[in-house]
């Protein structure tokens, strides 16, 4: 682009003493990723677009529909059934076609996630569930990105950004897992098609979401970093909140790639935890492996008497005092039949959450003995 | 000594309203436990708390004219 014809795009930013051309080549070069096109997505993607964001990633697997149109205001009526980010890249290239737009018509999964945000400086959060959330908040601590948050339900909005790199007084800086460590089950805090949404809000914070972001991509002004703020559109009142990281949150993050591939945020946020029943072929394997801890969760003098592998002896009623007995990260529970063991799972999924993986051994102890019986000797 | 409690999102739809006033709470661990008296639906909410608008993540003292705040998480986009 020639320097007269971005100047005459950009001149009303640009002659901000605070911006200026240093502060337009910035936003020139950023990249930056905003996954979910919906109400927040929409309104921080026009005024990135706009203000010259060279190049901007959009991430959404989702199709227009009407009930849409309120509040995602890129779209129209002719795009309904397209795909999200497609439609989005089109508008918005149509607004300025001197960007990169990128569009990933995709659902973001903890497969290409890292693949997807690795690129990218600054990560914009548009999603409208707790299982995507709590992925891109983990994925944004172990690459190390800035991670600009904004949620929204009825007439209320969060906004905050997330930066793992250590303010001024070298502390951590916050996560979100610092404000809410585990997600929320489905159906525990209702999203926008259940509870409802203004349209003016998403487009409010997704707002405020891109002028942090601008922000922090020029280094002007003082951005949201360990700060969160409230708006309520009812009331007009702002609250403004500081945060801090808690001792505990780092632990609940997954501690390296391979780690976070292997974590199942459907699965964390699912209403009723799936629990797992494994048969006793996937049984004998983990306990080939080791690293598991198996307990038998029978009273006391229940027979038979179980002397083939090791395993620690917790009574289903004395579970839950017993628990710091539990040290490894995959547990499967075993009772005579499988019934007793698969309320033992459920009991410990409750309580350890994400930390561990906890099974149920299907048909239990007895099938167990009747299948080794069988085994060629 | 009264705490003055401000409420957000769909708490408020637990308190009744987006405001509130407990008595003689020394600190946010009492002063949870009094609330989840008063409104057993708090039990199963999750909520962060804010003591003068500074999240509290382990148990605070509470001065007179102290505001807390209860906030949930939202899911919408």
């Amino acid at each position: 682009m020639n320097d007269n014809k971005l100047y005459e795009r950009y001149q009303r930013q640009m002659i901000l003493k605070e911006f200026g051309v240093e502060g337009q080549r910035k936003l020139l070069r950023a990249k930056v990723l905003v996954i979910g096109a919906g109400g927040l997505g929409c309104s921080a993607l026009q005024y990135l677009a706009g203000a010259g964001v060279g190049t901007i990633g959009i991430v959404d697997d989702d199709m227009v529909s009407l009930s849409n149109l309120h509040r995602q205001i890129l779209y129209s009526v002719k795009d309904i059934g397209f795909n999200k980010a497609e439609r989005a890249t089109e508008v918005l290239q149509q607004l300025n076609p001197e960007i990169k737009i990128i569009a990933y018509p995709e659902r973001l999964t903890t497969q290409n996630a890292f693949a997807i945000m690795e690129a990218y400086d600054i990560i914009i959060d548009g999603t409208d569930n707790f299982s995507s959330r709590y992925m891109i908040n983990d994925a944004c601590v172990l690459l190390n990105k800035t991670f600009v948050f904004g949620a929204v339900s009825q007439w209320e909005g969060q906004v905050a950004v997330f930066s793992p790199h250590p303010l001024k007084g070298g502390k951590d800086g916050v996560n979100y897992r610092d404000l809410f460590p585990q997600p929320p089950k489905d159906g525990e805090v209702l999203n926008c098609a259940e509870a409802g949404v203004i349209g003016v809000l998403p487009g409010i914070i997704g707002t405020m979401m891109a002028n942090e972001t601008i922000k922090l991509i020029t280094g002007i002004g003082s951005s949201l970093i360990n700060r969160m703020v409230t708006y309520n559109a009812l009331t007009n009142q702002v609250y403004e909140l500081g945060l801090s990281a808690r001792k505990k949150t780092r632990s609940l993050i997954p501690k390296d790639k391979s780690a976070f591939l292997q974590t199942d945020y459907e699965w964390l946020c699912a209403a009723q935890p799936q629990l797992k029943e494994i048969d006793v072929n996937i049984f004998n394997s983990m306990i080939a492996k080791g690293e598991v801890d198996v307990i038998d969760v029978r009273e006391e003098n229940e027979l038979p008497a179980v002397k083939e592998f090791l395993h620690l002896k917790i009574p289903l009623t004395q579970l839950a005092e017993n628990i710091s007995l539990i040290k490894s990260d995959t547990v499967v529970a075993f009772c005579q039949s499988g019934k007793r063991s698969l309320q033992a799972a459920g009991i410990l999924s409750g309580i350890f959450r994400e930390t561990k993986k906890v099974y149920s051994l299907k048909g239990g102890i007895l099938k167990w003995k009747q299948n080794q019986a069988k085994l060629p000797v | 000594m009264k705490t003055n409690i401000i409420v957000f999102g769909q708490l408020t739809d637990i308190i009744g309203n987006d405001k509130l006033v407990v008595n003689n709470a020394g600190d946010t661990n009492s002063l949870l436990e009094e609330l989840k008296k008063g409104y057993p639906a708090l039990e199963d909410s999750k909520f962060i708390l804010a003591v003068d608008k500074k999240l509290v993540t382990e148990n605070t003292l509470l001065n007179t004219n102290s505001t807390i705040a209860l906030m949930p998480p939202f899911s919408g986009g």
